[in-house]
């Protein structure tokens, strides 16, 4: 009985309260996040990191929030997303939204089988009130439990 | 009516951008259909595009097309989005 969002996020995949000092290190960390619950391979980091190198800060997509991810590829086992909550913000570079507090990873097989749950992630983060809840989030059933 | 909504890896931003696009089109009562496109797809789809939607850093990349290149700093912000996309239709 979960969500969308809770289901793409596999046990390993929440990583609260993270410190990083700038955006590679951000983006390591939900690369990581999305390695540990098994959702894609090592390669997915490096490509993301590869991908903000050659198109800039676009992934901040909103105040405070960052969507990491890479085109899809072998190195995606599985469509699903991690979420890190950073305990200092990070500035990314971009000029509207920096800095950023909230990295999601997302990791997707192809191009159109991930559509339903980009809706849910984007009714989740068009809602300030529940963003300001995750970034506070002490554990990782207060986020299930937020996500629904 | 024809609009695209370009990221660098057509999954993410895209996505989202076209779905609230979508969202605003329906309030503003427009029809037009809306395609999430990365990079290269843009570049095969944006020239029969009327207004192509993407984020600031992508501008350059996409600034020969034809059509009215709209730069959207917030993908959640359907304000901004209808506010861009009105002012580009008028």
């Amino acid at each position: 009985m979960s969500g969308l969002l809770n289901q793409a996020l596999a046990e390993g995949s929440i990583q609260l309260h993270a410190q990083a000092s700038n955006w590679k290190q951000s983006l390591e960390l939900a690369g990581a996040a999305l390695e540990q619950s098994h959702r894609t391979t090592g390669e997915y980091t490096k490509a993301m990191v590869a991908a903000f190198e050659e198109l800039g800060p676009y992934m901040v997509i909103a105040p405070g929030i960052a969507l990491a991810h890479a085109r899809p590829s072998d190195a995606v086992l599985s469509t699903g997303l991690s979420l890190v909550t950073l305990s200092d913000p990070v500035p990314f570079g971009n000029v509207s939204n920096d800095p950023v507090s909230l990295v999601i990873g997302l990791a997707a097989v192809d191009h159109d089988s991930h559509i339903d749950l980009m809706a849910a992630l984007s009714e989740l983060l068009m809602d300030v009130t529940k963003v300001n809840m995750l970034l506070q989030a002490e554990n990782v059933e207060q986020v299930r439990t937020l996500l629904g | 009516m024809k609009i695209i909504a370009v990221c660098g890896m057509g999954i993410g931003t895209s996505v989202l951008l076209k779905m609230n696009a979508e969202k605003v089109l329906g309030m503003l009562g427009i029809q037009a259909t809306v395609q999430a496109a990365d990079i290269a797809k843009a570049k095969v789809e944006g020239p029969t595009a009327d207004i192509i939607l993407t984020t600031p850093e992508l501008v350059y990349q996409l600034e020969k097309m034809p059509g009215k290149v709209i730069a959207i700093d917030h993908v959640f912000d359907l304000v901004e989005i209808r506010e861009k996309l009105t002012a580009a239709l008028s």
